[in-house]
């Protein structure tokens, strides 16, 4: 988004031209009817451009293009409007931009959409140029009234001032000026004045989510709603040959049951009977083209690839003649990773309801909200100007609502055509649908081979992976590789491959993509490659990273913040990991004891994070914190598994185990000051924290982890 | 006909006996601040006090609902709820806040039973509460901010 964009659409505004954002979406967003949508001040609010709005009681509300699920764009986009517009940040607010594609783009990706660790990346400056044109505006406005020239007007924390004369106001007052003004192109701050970006403001979503007063997807409620629930097969790629309804009709409120294009929908006036009225459906399905062998059979499948030759991702120096070297001994590993579901707090769910005018209002937690209303509306038969998508805070997504394809909206607008779209709807997934529901962290099995020579220095690295290609390739997926392909570590000679197993279970990117399983197959596998060499797991690293300053930087950190190397207490022992994903850069140490159930308990984890110019240190600390915890998780506990006949094993959170707080570290994060362009904070935060465990597991007792989650090979 | 009192107010329902509590709370009376998260008392996201206890309304029918009075997060008061609150705000506790209301129940009742819990004691009272976004490490911190606030 260039300047010029904001200025047109703002004309656009002006002119009554029908731009969307500010006249024929804004009104509607505003004072949308259901239940406790609303915005963010009470009182009208005037637009300086499509980001931001100026009430006439002084709130400033960013529209923010960034889906909240709990990564903070709202607070940290609105920072960096705040800081540009010199305003106060108790003034400040945050909403969900509209859904339009072209204004609200993710400039890393060109549509809509949240993911990548991208939202303060790619807002960085686009957001800063929004506070500053709304700042010169509100001067110009300012200075056509006081009759004084704009350049003797200063701003600080939300108040306008003009000292000459002593005249001084807030925003609101020239609100309704401010946005007839035509700002010129605004300067930007030197890095060096920032008094907002760098400081620990509190989040602005903070006070909603402690009362209950917080709105997400499933709490909208609008008059006369319908609730939907779709009995969905237990197999992947089943489909419904033949179904008896005749007691789920029995059930007092269910309403109708339709079969629609992934099962059967029940549609009650209530959620309770709509349950009940699935629990009630007896369907027969059609195996045919199921996936039906178990996870172990997958195993087995996946690892014949290793014969293979695979698809080149990175070939440096020559692995085969450095493995053929006199004197060098090769260490293998193989390591198998499970499919995980993403399982945020809140299943998938989506509201719809249709206005007078025939047009569809729909809500959810969309991460790619353009994609969902191409999707819907290819569904329903109508134009995409008729259907609105609203994105609503989402409890949690991890990755599992940008989905290519909308495949949840396709099943959601299926659900809704299918009841007619007299009465307002809410469709929902049950916590069985979401764990059952595919569209994991695909399986992958890595192979790997190090070279040591008789110096002892690691002359050779090469590992091959075998798993789905997220992005559905026949030729090399780099999210497959992403981690293992850029090879951090100086090794002179290093071959990394690819092989892409095709399934019917749908895959997706979940929490950090690749470098779920690549962090955890490099890091334990450099790790185990050290130990055989006698080198310290730090000062190995650091002597293979001398060309990595920013991974070096956060490894030194995150060793000095341990004390690393200090003597420990009987029973524990530490392990370190280092991982870049979306251009940020995490070091980790873990302190681990064998825990009471035979698995590792983690004692505390130190955390450094270098995310380049750190805009808003208590949502980055947050994001490290829950990264942590999210990747802890995983690794330690977590698998949705395949049983015999390919039927789904897992189906809610006793036996799809979360992190629970009793099993949470102790968690001390610094971030390294850095004047590089900021990066996202997200996923990079998940990596490290599984390897590090691996490997402090490894020297504690003997075993290594090749096989996850850690928890199946301890009981095993 | 079940009675029962929601946040002081006096409610009835004659629906399906077997409902559970939360679908009566969210459905019927239009409550959202209580969430479903699994169905099935593992993630506690539906926490509410059912006459001073905590308790998971997804497996509660409403027909055991009869005269007891239920507290939502969006009723809860007291000491206690004002300082768990206002130490949840001061740690910036939330992420994506979906569980947040079953956490600030679960406790809210601990520093019911527990003025100056332990460690421990905040592991036995919360290991029932699942947080995706794992903000477990400034939940612990904010539940001792909060006894520590209403020491005195």
């Amino acid at each position: 988004m260039t300047l010029q964009d904001l200025n047109t659409s703002r004309r656009g505004f002006i002119a009554g031209s029908g731009l969307v954002i500010g006249v024929a979406i804004a009104p509607k967003f505003l004072s949308a009817a259901p239940t406790g949508v609303r915005a963010g001040g009470d009182s009208a609010l005037l637009p300086m451009n499509t980001f931001v709005r100026v009430g006439t009681d002084d709130t400033v509300t960013v529209l923010s293009k960034h889906i909240e699920f709990g990564q903070g764009p709202f607070t940290g986009l609105a920072t960096l409007v705040a800081e540009e517009l010199d305003a106060d940040w108790s003034q400040m607010r945050a909403v969900h931009s509209p859904t339009e594609n072209k204004i609200y783009a993710n400039l890393a990706f060109g549509l809509q959409g949240t993911g990548g660790s991208s939202s303060i990346a790619n807002s960085y400056e686009q957001m800063r140029k929004a506070g500053a044109a709304a700042r010169a505006m509100l001067v110009a406005a300012a200075a056509n009234e006081w009759k004084v020239p704009a350049s003797e007007i200063t701003v600080e924390k939300g108040r306008i001032k003009h000292a000459a004369s002593g005249k001084e106001s807030g925003f609101g007052a020239f609100a309704e000026k401010a946005a007839k003004q035509m700002p010129g192109e605004p300067k930007l701050k030197d890095p060096k004045d920032f008094k907002l970006i760098g400081t620990e403001l509190p989040k602005l979503d903070t006070r909603g989510k402690i009362n209950g007063t917080a709105i997400f997807t499933l709490d909208i409620t609008p008059d006369n709603l319908l609730i939907a629930v779709v009995a969905h097969p237990e197999h992947f790629g089943a489909t419904v040959k033949s179904f008896d309804d005749a007691e789920a009709h029995k059930v007092q409120g269910v309403v109708d049951v339709k079969q629609v294009p992934s099962g059967v929908a029940v549609y009650a006036d209530n959620t309770f009977a709509a349950l009940k009225g699935r629990d009630a459906l007896s369907i027969e399905w059609d195996l045919s083209k199921a996936e039906t062998r178990s996870s172990e059979e997958l195993a087995a499948e996946y690892v014949r690839h290793f014969r293979e030759p695979g698809i080149e991702a990175t070939n440096k120096g020559n692995v085969d003649d450095a493995f053929k070297a006199t004197g060098v001994q090769s260490i293998e590993a193989e390591i198998v990773f499970p499919f995980l579901a993403h399982a945020p707090m809140e299943p998938l769910d989506a509201v719809f309801i249709k206005s007078g005018d025939g047009s569809v209002d729909i809500y959810n937690g969309a991460q790619f909200p353009a994609m969902d209303q191409q999707v819907a509306a290819k569904i329903l038969g109508m134009d995409e100007k008729q259907v609105r998508v609203n994105t609503q805070l989402a409890g949690g997504s991890f990755g599992r609502k940008a989905q290519f394809g909308s495949p949840y909206m396709q099943e959601a607008a299926n659900v809704y055509k299918a009841s007619g779209g007299s009465r307002p709807l809410k469709h929902m997934w049950t916590r069985e649908d979401d764990i059952r529901g595919g569209f994991y962290r695909p399986m992958y099995a890595h192979r790997m081979r190090g070279a040591i020579n008789a110096d002892g220095q690691i002359t050779a690295w090469e590992q091959s992976i075998v798993g789905q290609s997220i992005m559905g390739k026949a030729d090399l997926d780099s999210t497959s590789v992403e981690g293992a392909s850029n090879l951090p570590y100086a090794i002179p000679n290093l071959k990394v491959t690819s092989h892409n197993v095709k399934l019917v279970i749908p895959p997706l990117w979940w929490r950090s993509v690749g470098h779920t399983h690549t962090g955890f197959a490099v890091e334990t596998f450099v790790d185990e490659l050290f130990q055989k060499i006698g080198k310290d797991p730090v000062e190995g690293r650091l002597a293979l990273l001398k060309d990595e300053p920013r991974h070096a930087g956060v490894l030194k950190k995150a060793a000095e913040m341990s004390n690393w190397g200090s003597k420990l207490p009987e029973g524990r022992m530490r392990g370190v990991a280092v991982v870049e994903s979306f251009n940020t850069y995490v070091g980790q140490v873990v302190e681990v004891s064998v825990g009471p159930e035979g698995t590792p308990q983690v004692h505390k984890v130190w955390c450094a994070v270098d995310c380049g110019v750190a805009i808003n240190p208590n949502v980055i600390k947050a994001q490290m914190e829950g990264g942590i915890g999210y990747g802890l998780g995983a690794v330690l506990f977590d698998a949705v598994t395949l049983g015999k006949g390919g039927r789904i094993i897992q189906s809610n959170f006793h036996d799809y185990r979360s992190i629970r707080i009793n099993e949470m570290p102790d968690v001390a994060v610094e971030i390294i000051k850095s004047s590089e362009k900021p990066t996202g904070v997200g996923e990079p935060g998940v990596p490290p924290v599984g390897p590090a465990v691996a490997n402090a597991w490894r020297r504690l007792t003997g075993a290594p982890v090749r096989q996850l989650p850690i928890v199946n090979i301890v009981s095993a | 006909m079940v009675s029962f009192t929601l946040n002081g107010q006096q409610k009835e329902f004659d629906g399906d006996p077997d409902t559970p509590l939360l679908w009566v709370i969210r459905d019927a009376e239009k409550l959202t601040g209580t969430k479903y998260g699994c169905g099935v008392a593992q993630c506690g996201a539906c926490t509410v006090h059912l006459d001073g206890m905590p308790r998971r309304s997804c497996v509660t029918p409403i027909s055991m609902v009869d005269g007891s009075e239920v507290i939502t997060v969006e009723g809860v008061s007291g000491k206690e709820a004002d300082a768990v609150k206002t130490a949840w705000a001061g740690l910036d506790v939330p992420q994506c806040g979906y569980c947040q209301s079953g956490q600030v129940m679960s406790a809210v009742a601990l520093l019911q039973m527990v003025p100056k819990p332990t460690d421990a004691d905040i592991d036995g009272a919360m290991a029932g509460n699942i947080c995706r976004c794992a903000t477990y490490h400034r939940i612990r911190a904010a539940i001792h901010n909060a006894a520590n606030s209403m020491e005195g």
